[in-house]
């Protein structure tokens, strides 16, 4: 703006002192004084044209300098900055919307004989269905808290998923978390559905956790002061959740303990690795996959031993990724069992399974994964025969393929087949399955 | 056997731990901002930059080594303006460091002392992945690292009084050297004003206000979004009708779009390094501008 006022004026000033104008005709010239006028006045011209030209350049170099004045520049940020922050939105909300169509061989039975089933197992009814969908709203609550809640939609209809605060900033690596969230142990355990690489949970995590466990509860952690991430920390839950029930001890009925480690390996390569125990007193607990009149109280431990790797070119993961990623899982129930045959019939067994992946995201919207899952029930007395712990002698087997593809960041859509020997009759599932997240950006967890 | 545990893991830290020489700790987002805080800090800062020049800043996870370096910082120096809203967020609370809450003076963004281009009008993810504060690649322009490097200081000399001096010494001798530059910069990028570029993504907003170039067209149709064939097809007709003088691109990005675009249309495509360390040459401030405006000029002389 300054420049073009500048250049008005100084045109301004030249044309209304140029000699051009100034000059008035006296008498009736002739042709030759015309002419020779006519050269003086381009002459002139010329002469202030190369003037102009050379003060404009004069301008231009003073407005180059005005640009180098910092100052003046910070200035006017202040002022942005200040506009900016009372603006910015608080909380954040996210939506996550996620839905599939599954297509089975009718008959076909999800269940893992010999094992005690949660809620929520398996592929759910054939055809149409809305899977986990849920909003997300979350923010700093002030200088030293977080606070976040989820509610979920899908199956019977919606649910507090989550709903907790954190602190920010104890210091010394100390962290705590209180309300209903889901554990950190395992790799699996603490992340939601929506952002799994297959449309379904492992088999050992069906099994064990019903899928993942979240409750009621209090958390503390603490980051050790070293190079290498390590990360501890215990849980104390409620204890109403699978694998928990009947919220013992007064409601402190599960405590759990785990510990991280894990770093960068050069610029490409990551990993981490975990150790977590699992203490659940059950009380009553009712299985949802029999009739009502299965029945377990005691003791139920669940270790869990986690890798994951990850690679990707200079660490660029945008275009290019491998993830690996397995987990082992051991429990131990013991307690006593009652059904229709048996009244309190003493139990202690060891079950455990695992599952191994890798997904390879092979161009920016593009990735493949392939995933092995495996359980194997334990040996029990023959009392227990034909009873619903009773594992016939079968280790329930799952081979995965799933292929995504990803619009952006935030959509994508995943064809998924799974190969189930889970009982000695294998059938296979296919899972047609869309994740959109929309709202507020939505967090890139390890 | 418990006390052979606690000791053995008394051992563990003890090696573990990072003995700190240096004054103060600098966690950085963006490999530009590690490159300044080393320009004005000298030897009393030990400073780490979580992404490098190959990385799309988008996209980087919350890595365990990402969490263990921020619990240790004393200053975290960031671009802001929604560049790292995926991970950072998620870092500062595993981290828990109280160094680095909101308000303390080791919690720094730098998109807060400039002026922010391309704040859209309307905020709608059919657009792509839009930053709602503006465009935060602020790093494109020589003139918002200085305004950076002001803002930066006092901060440094708030966490660190002792070194105040210092630190003042080193970003008065910066400024100098960066100012002759910048005026090295504008003289040689003068003679290509009002050239016209097509970009791979909307990060060159700042470069296009520095160095009055003209952005007439982007590659990616929609920010974080691959380009679809139907809309390469169109800016190739838009480009034969009107053709621009170059294509850029960064180097952590697909090059293959802009190379088809370049073989069909027949426009020069070049890579830029985009930041510290995005390609061999630029291995400082000074030698990133250097290189950028090298690579520009002599692609838009022939």
């Amino acid at each position: 703006m300054m420049r073009y006022f500048l250049l008005i004026n100084l045109l301004w000033v030249s044309l209304s002192f140029s000699p051009a104008f100034a000059k008035t005709p006296s008498s009736t010239p002739s042709t030759k004084q015309l002419k020779a006028d006519l050269d003086q006045l381009k002459k002139d011209y010329q002469k202030r044209t190369k003037e102009l030209e050379s003060r404009l350049n004069d301008v231009e170099q003073a407005n180059d300098e005005a640009e180098d004045n910092l100052d003046q520049l910070a200035i006017d940020v202040s002022q942005q900055s200040n506009q900016k922050s009372a603006s910015t939105f608080n909380p954040a909300i996210g939506v996550v919307l996620n839905g599939r169509f599954v297509n089975y061989k009718n008959g076909s039975k999800y269940v893992f004989p010999g094992f005690f089933m949660g809620p929520e197992s398996g592929p759910g009814s054939q055809g149409f269905q809305l899977g986990e969908s849920e909003l997300n709203m979350s923010a700093n609550i002030d200088d030293k808290f977080f606070g976040s809640s989820t509610i979920s939609f899908g199956g019977g209809g919606a649910a507090v998923e989550e709903a907790f605060i954190q602190t920010l900033s104890l210091g010394h690596g100390l962290g705590l978390k209180a309300g209903r969230f889901f554990s950190d142990i395992g790799y699996l355990t603490n992340k939601h559905t929506h952002t799994d690489d297959f449309a379904n949970r492992p088999l050992p995590y069906e099994a064990f956790l019903g899928g993942q466990y979240g409750d009621d509860g209090i958390q503390a952690t603490w980051l050790a002061p070293t190079k290498l991430y390590w990360e501890s920390g215990t849980e104390i839950y409620r204890g109403d959740s699978f694998p928990a029930a009947g919220a013992a001890n007064s409601g402190a009925g599960v405590w759990t303990a785990f510990t991280h480690v894990g770093g960068d390996i050069g610029l490409s390569h990551s990993w981490r690795a975990g150790l977590s125990y699992m203490h659940a007193d059950v009380r009553d607990r009712q299985s949802s996959t029999a009739n009502s009149t299965d029945h377990f109280t005691g003791i139920s431990q669940l270790t869990i031993a986690d890798f994951v790797y990850k690679w990707a070119p200079q660490g660029n993961r945008s275009e290019q990724e491998l993830k690996l990623q397995g987990e082992y899982l051991f429990r131990n129930e013991a307690g006593t069992f009652s059904d229709t045959n048996l009244t309190n019939a003493k139990l202690d067994r060891n079950q455990d399974g695992w599952y191994l992946q890798a997904v390879y995201q092979f161009t920016q919207q593009w990735r493949l994964g392939v995933r092995t899952s495996r359980l194997t029930s334990g040996q029990l007395p023959s009392q227990f025969d034909g009873s619903l712990l009773d594992g016939l002698n079968h280790s329930p087997t799952q081979q995965s393929i799933m292929m995504d593809w990803s619009n952006s960041e935030f959509s994508r859509v995943r064809l998924q087949a799974d190969a189930n020997n889970l009982n000695g009759k294998p059938y296979n599932v296919y899972t047609l399955q869309y994740i959109v997240a929309f709202g507020a950006h939505g967090a890139h967890s390890y | 056997m418990f006390k052979k545990i606690m000791m053995l893991t008394v051992v563990i830290i003890g090696i573990q731990s990072n003995v700190a020489l240096a004054n103060i700790n600098v966690f950085t987002c963006e490999p530009e901002w590690n490159a300044l805080v080393k320009e004005l800090g000298g030897n009393k800062v030990d400073s780490f930059s979580a992404t490098n020049g190959l990385q799309d800043p988008h996209h980087i996870q919350a890595r365990p080594g990402l969490i263990s370096k921020m619990r240790k910082a004393d200053l975290l120096v960031c671009s802001g303006a929604g560049l790292e809203v995926g991970w950072l967020p998620v870092l500062l609370r595993r981290a828990s460091n109280p160094k680095l809450a909101v308000n303390q003076p080791g919690y720094f963004f730098a998109a807060d002392y400039v002026k922010l281009l391309g704040i859209p009008k309307e905020i709608d993810r059919s657009q792509g992945d839009v930053h709602a504060a503006g465009n935060p690649h602020i790093q494109t322009s020589p003139k918002n690292i200085a305004l950076v490097a002001k803002a930066l200081v006092k901060r440094m000399k708030k966490i660190d009084p002792e070194n105040a001096g210092y630190y003042q010494q080193n970003t008065d001798n910066f400024l100098k050297r960066w100012k002759q530059s910048m005026r090295k910069w504008k003289k040689q990028l003068k003679p290509f004003k009002g050239a016209t570029f097509v970009v791979q993504h909307d990060s060159w907003d700042y470069l296009m206000d520095f160095a009055h170039f003209e952005q007439v067209a982007t590659i990616e149709e929609k920010p974080g979004i691959p380009p679809s064939s139907g809309h390469l097809s169109n800016l190739l007709k838009q480009l034969k009708g009107n053709p621009a003088d170059i294509i850029i691109h960064a180097g952590y990005q697909d090059k293959r779009a802009s190379e088809w675009l370049s073989g069909r249309s027949g426009i020069k495509a070049v890579t830029l390094p985009f930041t510290v360390g995005g390609d061999d040459k630029a291995q400082d401030l000074f030698s990133l501008y250097d290189e950028t405006f090298s690579v520009l000029t002599k692609a838009l002389t022939h």
